[in-house]
């Protein structure tokens, strides 16, 4: 009997240094096939992949669907409602995943949404975002990026800046971050800072400047609007004591990058001024989140043999079986 | 009726401190007779003979808080089910928590629950009716009526009185019918809509937390309402350092505080919920070491008088859900006595007489029961089990309508292996024989 091992990416905190490695490896490849006059390459011709989307996403389900489509690959987008959703999360995946599908990408609001319906699909199932738990995709990116810019990760120093209680971006960014050997810093209000960060090996401040001391990598965390009176005043003075603006990248490294995951508040979580210096790889992160899901789907869209190579499905045999 | 004749076991009985070995006679549901030897009883015309040898004889288990979910969401658990998984743990006295649909909050439906009680129950129901209607908060239950009707004591467990004047209200007016109050401790603003414990945990699967401080200010409350009353109150499910802490002190100022604890407090932690694993998901949350350390610390010196089970049974499909929306609780009348024994007993916290203490005699004199005593002329409630012998819980063999429990898979040691209710047997062998 054929054994189909079940390849899922459901968050960094689960991968290992050398998974995340293989992610960024095959990145790289991936990148240049982007920057080839003909975008197209062969690597997932048949297979089906679904997004079933339970929240809004512009950057990430169109940065996923044309990976898919340059890699010659079927894709399907659903968007599911969640207010009028009549029926569980489990039963509309245990369908989809009736319908021939070999990798589901799931996106939520709230968090192991992922986890709960990898349990239930025989489909690979990928992480597209789930609320404050994590944001792989954006990490795998975020990591892939620094380390075409510093040419490193281990031993670099990274600031991440803002609302990291509610951010699934910052979790997913610690977790590959301290695998791979940086240094990681919080710096934000104490309202919207998780605890027991530090029994994880982060360095916990409650000012921007503190955890972006000699640092490497200055990452700017979305701020939920949600929150604003509750866990922080108004916008105007989480802007004026917490916003990356110039005067704030003093503290880091003169040659240090700022990234963020977009949608950005500008002049509030970042200033304009700052997004415009050389220092901001902004831009680049976007295409690198192409490259990064194209990679992604390449190593979690097929079933993987003993020794990583591609294998046939059981049903085609037990087909054969039956004619038999 | 039948006779019933248990030789050979070692009888524990934390009523009088008695441990030792001893012979009981039952017929017609009454203990008739007790003493080292009864040998010569066994010839006697119809007498079931049960051998408990190298096992323990004690009053039979009293579970002080339990939700049997009758009526109104049958489909989780009924009263028969109910009381049959009751039965399979030991158990032979519970008490049922009135957020049932509708609520205990009026004589009908507390009519009810004793008829089919009566009817189709395996072990004795005593049910606790509604301090507010509807357990809204806002309005008090006709505790007096409820009383003269079946309740043995008043909650709105399930959520907290809110209002501290409601609840003081409640606790002066309660006392004169000598009626307990049963406090499920809760700030709700605090709990911020949180569904696990606020800690490493929590941030770790980036789900809400909820601190400790909402449970430790409501049971603060409770201390201060209960000696500013001087009437007694009894605090549900303690979960945290903080709130054993507060009863302790309490109790050496002479407050008039009891509380209980669940097995499950004091053999998991936040740990649990890995995965998004929503069978770990229960209100009080799962807390850190620290608490589990400090509950267990609690039994030990007594500031916690009871273990109870907090048996909420939910329906497998309510659980496959997302974290967040998952429904809080677990089922726990067949774990209980077993993961009392091995994390308590085994573990050398808590000595066989002091545990046995906290599911019988504790429990029955803060619900006001004549119960939790093996004496000649008592009703035969008894329950053996051998402390040593190891089972796995598996999801087929639960006899609970549902089978929300953590503990699938996981080993424990301790078996009940006979149950008598009222002079008969429901639980033989280890098996349930109704």
């Amino acid at each position: 009997m054929i054994i189909k091992p079940k390849r899922d990416l459901l968050g960094l905190k689960n991968l290992s240094a050398e998974e995340i490695r293989e992610i960024l490896h095959s990145a790289e490849t991936m990148k240049y096939v982007l920057s080839q006059p003909v975008k197209k390459a062969p690597h997932l011709l048949g297979k089906s992949i679904v997004e079933l989307f339970f929240s809004e996403s512009i950057r990430t389900k169109l940065s996923f669907e044309l990976a898919a489509k340059y890699m010659s690959g079927t894709i399907s987008t659903v968007t599911v409602p969640t207010q009028s959703m009549r029926e569980r999360i489990v039963d509309i995946a245990a369908a989809i995943d009736c319908m021939g599908t070999d990798v589901i990408i799931v996106r939520a609001n709230r968090s192991g949404v992922a986890d709960l319906i990898a349990r239930h699909v025989k489909a690979n199932v990928i992480n597209g975002g789930d609320g404050a738990n994590e944001q792989p995709m954006q990490a795998l990116v975020d990591l892939f990026t620094i380390y075409q810019k510093c040419g490193k990760i281990s031993g670099l120093k990274v600031a991440i800046v803002g609302d990291v209680r509610h951010s699934g971006v910052a979790r997913s960014n610690i977790w590959g971050l301290k695998l791979l050997g940086a240094e990681v810093c919080v710096g934000g209000p104490a309202t919207l800072i998780p605890p027991g960060l530090d029994e994880l090996g982060v360095s916990v401040f409650n000012t921007p400047q503190e955890a972006m001391l000699d640092a490497d990598v200055v990452m700017s965390v979305s701020l939920g609007k949600e929150y604003a009176g509750i866990m922080y005043p108004d916008s105007r003075e989480y802007a004026r004591f917490f916003a990356i603006d110039e005067r704030r990248m003093q503290y880091a490294k003169p040659d240090a990058i700022v990234m963020h995951a977009l949608p950005v508040r500008r002049g509030v979580e970042l200033m304009s001024r700052v997004m415009s210096l050389k220092n901001s790889v902004l831009d680049e992160q976007v295409t690198n989140g192409v490259a990064v899901k194209m990679a992604v789907l390449y190593l979690y869209g097929r079933k993987k043999g003993l020794q990583g190579n591609e294998i046939k499905d059981i049903s085609d045999n037990e087909k054969g079986g039956i004619l038999k | 009726m039948s006779k019933i004749l248990i030789r050979k076991g070692r009888v524990i009985n934390p009523a009088d401190g008695m441990d030792a070995q001893a012979d009981l006679y039952i017929e017609d549901g009454i203990i008739k007779n007790m003493a080292p030897d009864l040998s010569d009883m066994e010839s006697g015309d119809g007498v079931k003979v049960i051998d408990a040898k190298g096992r323990i004889v004690v009053p039979g288990l009293i579970d002080i808080h339990c939700h049997l979910r009758d009526p109104g969401y049958e489909y989780k658990e009924d009263i028969e089910t109910g009381t049959r998984s009751a039965a399979k743990g030991g158990f032979t006295s519970v008490a049922c928590m009135p957020n049932t649909n509708p609520v205990t909050d009026n004589v009908t439906v507390m009519s009810y629950i004793q008829n089919r009680a009566k009817e189709i129950g395996a072990v004795h129901v005593f049910p606790i009716g509604a301090i507010t209607k509807g357990l809204k908060g806002e309005e008090m239950a006709p505790i007096g009526e409820l009383k003269f009707a079946g309740a043995i004591a008043v909650s709105d467990d399930g959520r907290p009185v809110e209002n501290g004047n409601m609840m003081k209200n409640a606790m002066l007016y309660a006392n004169t019918f000598d009626m307990p109050v049963i406090s499920h401790c809760e700030d709700i603003p605090l709990v911020d809509g949180g569904v696990m414990n606020e800690g490493v945990m929590a941030t770790k699967l980036g789900l809400k937390g909820i601190s400790s401080a909402s449970e430790d200010a409501m049971v603060a409350r409770e201390i201060v309402l209960s000696a500013a009353t001087d009437t007694p109150v009894h605090i549900a499910h303690v979960s945290t350092k903080g709130s054993v802490e507060l009863i302790r002190d309490a109790k050496a100022r002479g407050v008039k505080v009891t509380c209980e604890t669940c097995p499950h407090y004091f053999s998991l932690t936040e740990q649990a919920c890995d995965g998004f694993n929503t069978l770990a998901k229960m209100n009080p949350p799962l807390r850190t070491e620290k608490d589990r350390l400090a509950i267990i610390e609690g039994l030990a010196d007594g500031t916690i008088d009871a273990i109870a089970t907090d048996h909420a049974p939910h329906y497998k499909d309510e659980k496959d859900v997302e974290f967040d929306l998952a429904p809080n609780g677990i089922i726990g009348f067949e774990t209980a006595l077993a993961l009392s024994l091995s994390y308590l007993y085994h573990e050398k916290k808590l000595d066989m007489m002091k545990l046995i203490e906290c599911m019988t005699v504790k429990p029955a004199k803060i619900l006001k029961l004549n119960k939790g005593e093996l004496k000649i002329g008592a009703m035969a409630d008894i329950t053996i089990f051998d402390p040593d012998m190891e089972w796995t819980v598996y999801e087929e063999e639960i006899v609970s309508k549902s089978k929300n429990t953590p503990y699938l898979g996981k080993t424990l040691k301790g078996m009940v292996t006979e149950t008598i209710v009222a002079g008969e047997l429901k639980v033989s062998e280890g098996k349930l024989i109704v």
